[in-house]
């Protein structure tokens, strides 16, 4: 299988402090893979370097089949380049419609004055509208996203994710907060996604890792501990010992 | 559920209409095109209210829509003024030179010509010599393209420098003030090229229309600033109504999200940023030649955060807020500060309101700020049940879901 992302020795400190510490980390083109680890153990701090918020001190981060490294490039360019991130905490635009913010993730030609003298054809209304059914909020389109239960933001972040076609999706504690039904409905949309592109999701939640069902890299103070099946890595001693014994 | 850019605005027509319904009752009642019942200085002082309005226009764009608090479209305000004010002044001197000279024996050569004109504006700032930024003064066009290229690239350079660097929030606010401050101490300074504290005068004065009365020219002045007042407008509304809009009020509300979308911040930023300057530029080109003068205390900080003020009380985020607070804060400050408020006498002191009017205005702001953070166009939100999402977390109860169902009908 060839790889999608390849994050290679990356290390970085803040004041002294190495959040990342010599990480590698590869991820294939149609993968569902599950980060958990410590507080601490870097995995936002990963995130952020994938998605160019955070320069890595050394190491290299490359990308898709022309292996082109990401560290020259910024954080849009890299959006651009299909890799979508959803935050922890569902940051959708609340002063604006559901239907206007899936519009405004539609992958589209995102320069200036192009969407100066956008206009939506019949097409992009289907894809949201599409989009909508998928996530479940078909008949919320013309509510102010600030108006939706958590739960429907989080729902509305991923569909933005979608619709943003990436090639890699990083979530962030997808269940956070979530019911059960929710939850449900979540897995089910991750699963769903990954088997058309990689997806990374960081979590908490052992209970919601188990049931995405997927390879599970465990993270502690800034490297990788332990990789394979989460019955697997759960009986590492290692990881018994700094994170699931504690 | 495709609609036109109307129907989906309909505040650009009702805004249109009570425009262009002013300009026609201000013309009526005009001296120079009517029955006389406004003076000729009012008509003016209406002209540069719509001009004020339509530099509010920009403030709002650039602040209420994509977050930008600047403190320096004054500067490019005034900048407006000066472009248009050196060839008002030049024209003006050259046909005044030129006929005191017509009598002389010998004609002039077109040197000498050159530099009477250059001691008539100068002698003020004991020179005699065009400074090389009045190489354009003679022709109109190039100054009128200078009113919009010298605030566009002053911002294009400014705004690159500033959002490349990602500053953003308050210090960029004091950034824009810097540069306010400091072109305006630059101007002050007798060698600038621009008659240091002296500023532009007699740019009342139009050239070739010396035998039309100012009471015609005022009014001429009202309908080309409320033209130009009407087109801003409808731009603006063009502007924030597509996804343009939706992405510069997702980059106020949420800069990091709109980067993570693919979007790139800085572009739109300084998009947004260069083209309110022009708008700026353009709105203070038609307001010089209504108040007649510019010095650069016209640029002085203060001047722009009298703008965030209108703004702020008249309503960020709308259009329509931001003409409503500039009309309404500068015409009562005119009211105000020209004397013509009795003041109030409260027995042991005595309210004079061209001193206090400050603190009034002050008191306003802080209180707005406080209690009705959408202003005076929040008013509008009670005539059509326009609300900001105030739930967070909950489904609508039964109670509000009949307010849905309407809004889903829109």
């Amino acid at each position: 299988m060839s790889t999608l992302l390849e994050v290679s020795g990356v290390s970085v400190s803040f004041d002294g402090f190495k959040a990342i510490n010599n990480l590698s980390f590869e991820i294939g083109p149609a993968e569902l893979r599950a980060i958990i680890g410590p507080n601490g153990a870097g995995k936002t701090t990963f995130m952020d370097i994938v998605t160019g918020k955070t320069r890595p001190d050394e190491g290299d981060v490359l990308w898709g089949e022309m292996s082109r490294s990401l560290l020259k490039m910024n954080e849009s360019q890299i959006a651009q380049a299909g890799i979508g991130r959803k935050f922890q905490r569902p940051t959708v635009f609340e002063d604006q419609s559901v239907f206007e913010n899936l519009l405004m993730a539609l992958r589209k030609d995102r320069a200036p004055w192009k969407v100066l003298f956008y206009r939506e054809t019949a097409e992009d209304r289907a894809r949201v509208g599409e989009l909508a059914e998928e996530i479940g909020l078909a008949d919320q389109l013309p509510r102010k996203a600030g108006e939706l239960s958590h739960g429907q933001k989080q729902w509305l972040e991923i569909g933005m994710l979608l619709a943003q076609e990436p090639r890699l999706l990083l979530v962030d504690e997808p269940a956070a907060g979530m019911t059960l039904a929710e939850r449900e409905h979540t897995t089910d949309l991750l699963k769903q996604a990954a088997k058309t592109r990689a997806v990374i999701v960081v979590e908490h939640d052992m209970e919601f890792v188990r049931r995405l069902d997927c390879r599970v890299t465990v993270l502690h103070e800034g490297s990788v501990l332990a990789e394979g099946s989460l019955d697997f890595v759960t009986k590492n001693q290692q990881v018994i010992d700094v994170y699931l014994g504690r | 559920m495709r609609q036109s850019f109307i129907a989906k605005n309909p505040s650009v027509l009702i805004f249109l209409a009570c425009l262009g319904l002013f300009t026609l009752v201000v013309s009526v009642l005009s001296e120079g095109m009517g029955i006389g019942l406004i003076s000729t200085s009012f008509v003016k002082t209406l002209g540069k209210t719509l001009c004020l309005c339509l530099v509010a226009i920009a403030m709002d764009l650039a602040w209420g829509y994509a977050g930008i608090l600047s403190l320096g479209h004054f500067a490019f305000f005034g900048l407006g003024g000066y472009m248009i004010g050196m060839w008002l002044m030049y024209a003006r001197t050259e046909g005044i030179v030129a006929a005191s000279l017509a009598n002389a024996e010998i004609p002039p050569t077109p040197d000498e010509l050159r530099s009477a004109i250059a001691t008539q504006i100068f002698g003020v700032v004991g020179s005699s010599d065009f400074p090389a930024i009045w190489v354009f003064a003679h022709s109109l066009p190039l100054q009128l393209a200078l009113v919009v290229l010298v605030p566009g690239l002053l911002a294009l350079i400014f705004g690159w420098l500033a959002f490349r660097s990602r500053v953003t929030g308050v210090y960029l606010s004091i950034l824009t003030q810097a540069m306010t401050l400091a072109l305006a101490l630059y101007l002050f300074q007798n060698d600038s090229g621009l008659r240091g504290n002296n500023g532009l005068s007699g740019l009342q004065n139009i050239p070739g229309a010396e035998a039309v009365p100012q009471s015609v020219i005022s009014v001429w002045f009202l309908w080309g600033s409320a033209a130009a007042l009407g087109l801003g407008y409808v731009i603006a509304a063009f502007v924030v109504s597509g996804k343009f809009g939706s992405v510069i009020r997702g980059i106020r509300d949420d800069e990091a999200r709109v980067r993570f979308l693919g979007y790139s911040v800085e572009g739109y930023k300084l998009f947004v940023f260069t083209l309110t300057a022009v708008i700026a530029g353009i709105a203070g080109a038609l307001y010089y030649p209504q108040a007649g003068i510019i010095n650069p205390k016209e640029i002085a900080p203060i001047a722009s955060i009298y703008l965030a003020v209108w703004v702020a009380i008249g309503g960020r985020g709308r259009l329509y807020g931001a003409v409503i607070g500039a009309a309404l804060v500068s015409l009562l400050s005119t009211w105000f500060t020209g004397g013509r408020v009795p003041d109030l006498p409260l027995g042991f002191y005595t309210v004079s309101w061209v001193d206090w009017w400050q603190v009034l205005l002050g008191l306003s702001f802080v209180l707005v700020t406080l209690f009705a953070p959408k202003g005076i166009g929040g008013l509008f939100d009670l005539l059509t049940g326009r609300r900001a999402p105030d739930r967070h977390g909950a489904d609508l109860g039964p109670g509000p879901g009949a307010l849905r169902e309407k809004e889903a009908e829109q």
